[in-house]
């Protein structure tokens, strides 16, 4: 269970990214969080695993407290978070399993890591979720050499070989075409019933989000607006969401200072 | 643009318009100015300069015929010329990496870091090799080991400064992947950094073993080591016919090294 | 598809990282050069232990001696530096002047083959040599002094601006000369109007950039005899001179930097 309470991020003196968030994950849920460039979203996203560190707040993973933990602990509770990127992310020079092995970088030794003398159990796991995506065939070609939506699944297998507690998805299929795109989000989507595993995904698309998720969550200038079912995501939610900034469907909006490090192909 | 409508008008054409004109009377007064400053001033005695064709070419009269008397020495002083470059490279790749590592923006630990490394590049690079040869060959005596320090010590400024531009210029994703998944600080530079810079470390690798084999060649010339030893012991002796020999082999060594980094680069990038 | 199948029916599966090389006869047999390399190199090369065991000692002498440097023979210091000024810029206007015609002589598409070759060969011979080498040449030829060092550096100019002005020319937009020789322009005319108004642009950040390296230059080949500041300090270090050397040192660092800079400035405000 994912708990986030109070949460601020402010950069510098500016106004506040994220004012106050309050949001609850029960296991097993997928929850889809929508809102304009620049709401928040992919903040709020990287506040979790502290690749944006919170201003205040507190962001509990199962009892866990997150936002006060430092090194080696915060190391340790990172392991336990999966993050999928909009850009893949993916180390293009290197083979797509060890990519993959990646994810195990937090368990493993340092010398295991630079030699790639990774322990069985890591490699069978590898083999079984990409059989189970329909990537192993492509165990040792080189990253740069998949098409977008089987590097996307790269790095979704790289998520899952953490054997996380919570998977993040920050816009994953923003950087692919409409059909793959549909593909990573049913691929998501079993993938968190599988596994009982909850899942944020950060998105754009309002038809997906309504389609693949249980629970969609509403931002607009850091703050919740909407947290309902997709049922009640109604054309009311829709404009308080995005009424008056852009189209939803708009991707093209000029990127805000939070967004800067997202990638875009 | 205005004047030259008027001008075009009354169908006068100028190349430049006065301001243009201006400027460029203006860079040739001043580099005129330079010129005859300089040639006033510069302590030449001016009757040997008009004599210096006669020379140059009374000096090329007597190197030819090259004289191959003494080439296997020559061979000899130039394979330890080559082993003196490829030595220093290779030793210098090991102080060269962690100090590029220090000194690129995106991986130094802290500030003192950066401008310590930033210290050690410009001082490595603003000192000419054969200037660092003539300190290491007061400290250590004549001989090879000046010669590679010599090498080392300006190639660590060369390597350094372009391997922590490549550092600097790494796609930031991977590395935001790799934090992600719990990785340490040295995980995430074998994963995400090492990969990322391979191409760049052998392409300046190479670069500048090419460099030092022709920066090599003039370290004997202060003492350090290889086949200028031998040039300034014929120099000495007037012996212009060796010199010519050394000259030919000069070259013959600097396009060998020249084709050779040439299949190394295809072979390897 | 097939493959996976595979993997699949086989279950304690392996995977090692596809090694860097993938025929083992070469992986193993560079390692095996790089060794018996490295075993040769070192043992043939004469290393003269006894001396360099002195080296620690020597070399608290000799930075003892040379803090804090001197700088009371200032005047010196200047006459070198002043000299090396005159010995770049000289040597740059006559290099980067005498780089035109052969350039235009080693760009294939402009010169006739015969011409081509000549020209190929002046900037591969001049580019051959380290400056020091043809200075101490022209040392010899002409006598010390700084008409050594301007020869030199032209030479040096000659080769490298040479070089990247022919490769310029090589890539210029064709179709502007085949605009001039169908006004029925002749040779000379075609290169004036057609050529040189495409690279001259370059040949303009060419020449701060080689102004700049001929200063470095003027610094090195004057410890063979070429005049400037590196016969002012080849003076110091032969005379033990530590302090004196030093404050050279320093300076022509500080100097090296400031032309770096400068140079980059122009360069980035003419581009």
């Amino acid at each position: 269970m994912l708990e986030i309470s109070h949460l601020i991020k402010r950069y510098g003196r500016d106004e506040p990214v994220l004012k106050g968030l309050d949001l609850t994950v029960e296991d097993n849920s997928v929850v889809s969080i929508v809102g304009a460039s620049g709401a928040g979203k992919s903040t709020m996203l990287r506040c979790i695993n502290r690749l944006v560190e919170p201003t205040s707040g507190s962001i509990k993973l199962n009892g866990t407290e997150l936002v006060t933990l430092r090194h080696g602990q915060l190391r340790r509770a990172r392991r336990k978070i999966g993050m999928v990127f909009q850009g893949f992310n993916l180390i293009d020079r290197l083979t797509v399993m060890e990519n993959v092995l990646a994810g195990r970088l937090g368990y493993v030794n340092l010398f295991q890591a630079i030699t790639r003398r990774y322990p069985d159990a890591d490699i069978e796991r590898a083999f079984v979720l990409m059989e189970r995506v329909g990537i192993a065939h492509y165990a040792n070609k080189r990253a740069d050499e998949l098409s977008g939506g089987e590097r996307q699944r790269v790095g979704v297998v790289r998520a899952l070989m953490q054997e996380p507690e919570v998977l993040l998805a920050d816009e994953p299929t923003a950087s692919l075409d409409p059909r793959t795109s549909e593909q990573i989000m049913v691929l998501l989507q079993s993938l968190a019933s599988e596994l009982s595993l909850p899942v944020l995904i950060n998105i754009h698309n309002v038809a997906q989000a309504r389609s693949y998720t249980d629970r969609i969550v509403g931002l607009r200038h850091g703050t919740m607006i909407f947290d309902g079912s997709p049922a009640d995501f109604d054309k009311e939610a829709l404009d308080a969401i995005y009424g008056g900034i852009e189209a939803p469907e708009d991707e093209l909006a000029p990127p805000a200072a939070e967004e800067v490090s997202d990638g875009q192909e | 643009m205005v004047d030259d409508a008027d001008l075009l008008a009354e169908r006068i054409w100028r190349r430049h318009n006065p301001k243009q004109q201006l400027i460029r009377y203006g860079a040739m007064l001043l580099t005129l100015m330079v010129v005859i400053w300089v040639v006033s001033d510069i302590d030449i005695f001016w009757p040997w300069v008009w004599d210096a064709p006669n020379q140059i070419s009374s000096l090329g009269a007597r190197m030819w015929p090259p004289d191959p008397a003494r080439l296997s020495e020559i061979i000899a002083a130039m394979i330890e010329t080559v082993h003196i470059a490829t030595l220093a490279t290779m030793l210098t790749i090991f102080i060269a990496l962690p100090v590029s590592y220090i000194a690129a923006q995106n991986t130094t630990p802290n500030r003192a870091c950066l401008w310590l490394g930033r210290f050690i590049l410009v001082s490595s690079r603003s000192v000419n090799t054969i200037i660092w040869a003539l300190l290491f060959v007061a400290i250590f005596g004549p001989g090879v080991l000046a010669g590679i320090l010599a090498i080392m010590f300006r190639s660590v400024g060369f390597i350094g400064k372009l391997m922590g531009e490549a550092i600097e210029e790494i796609d930031r994703r991977p590395v935001e992947a790799m934090e992600a998944t719990g990785a340490s600080k040295a995980k995430v530079i074998a994963y995400a950094v090492v990969p990322q810079v391979m191409p760049a470390f052998f392409a300046i690798v190479i670069l500048r073993w090419d460099i030092n084999i022709r920066e090599s060649t003039v370290l004997g010339l202060v003492g350090a080591g290889g086949i200028g030893m031998i040039l300034q012991g014929a120099i000495d002796t007037f012996a212009w016919p060796t010199v010519a020999t050394i000259l030919i082999a000069i070259i013959a060594l600097v396009l060998v090294g020249e084709a050779v980094t040439g299949l190394l680069r295809r072979k390897v990038i | 598809m097939a493959k996976s199948d595979r993997e699949a029916s086989a279950p304690p599966r392996t995977w090692r990282k596809p090694p860097f090389i993938a025929n083992p006869w070469v992986r193993y047999g560079l390692l095996v050069v790089l060794v018996v390399y490295l075993v040769w190199a070192l043992g043939t090369l004469p290393f003269n232990w006894e001396r360099i065991s002195e080296g620690l000692p020597r070399a608290a002498r000799i930075f003892g001696g040379g803090f804090p440097p001197n700088l009371s023979r200032f005047d010196l210091l200047l006459t070198g530096f002043t000299e090396s000024l005159q010995i770049a810029i000289l040597a740059t206007l006559l290099g980067v002047l005498l780089s035109i015609p052969f350039a235009v002589m080693a760009a294939r598409n402009v010169a006739p083959l015969p011409i081509y070759l000549l020209g190929r060969a002046v900037i591969i011979v001049s580019r051959s040599f380290h400056p020091v080498i043809v200075a101490i040449l022209f040392v010899a030829a002409v006598g010390f002094g700084p008409l050594a060092g301007i020869l030199t550096l032209t030479l040096y100019s000659i080769g490298f601006v040479g070089k990247l002005l022919a490769e310029e020319i090589e890539e210029i937009d064709w179709g502007q000369v085949e605009a001039m020789r169908s006004t029925g322009a002749g040779y000379l005319a075609t290169l004036c109007y057609a050529v040189f108004p495409q690279i001259l642009p370059r040949q303009v950040g060419l020449s701060m950039y080689q102004l700049d390296s001929n200063l470095r230059a003027s610094a090195v080949v004057g410890i063979v005899g070429a005049g400037g500041i590196g016969s002012t300090l080849m003076n110091a270090f032969g005379r033990y001179d530590y302090d004196f050397a030093f404050a050279i040192l320093l300076v022509i660092i500080a100097v090296i930097l400031a032309s770096e800079g400068v140079s980059g400035w122009v360069r980035k405000k003419i581009w």
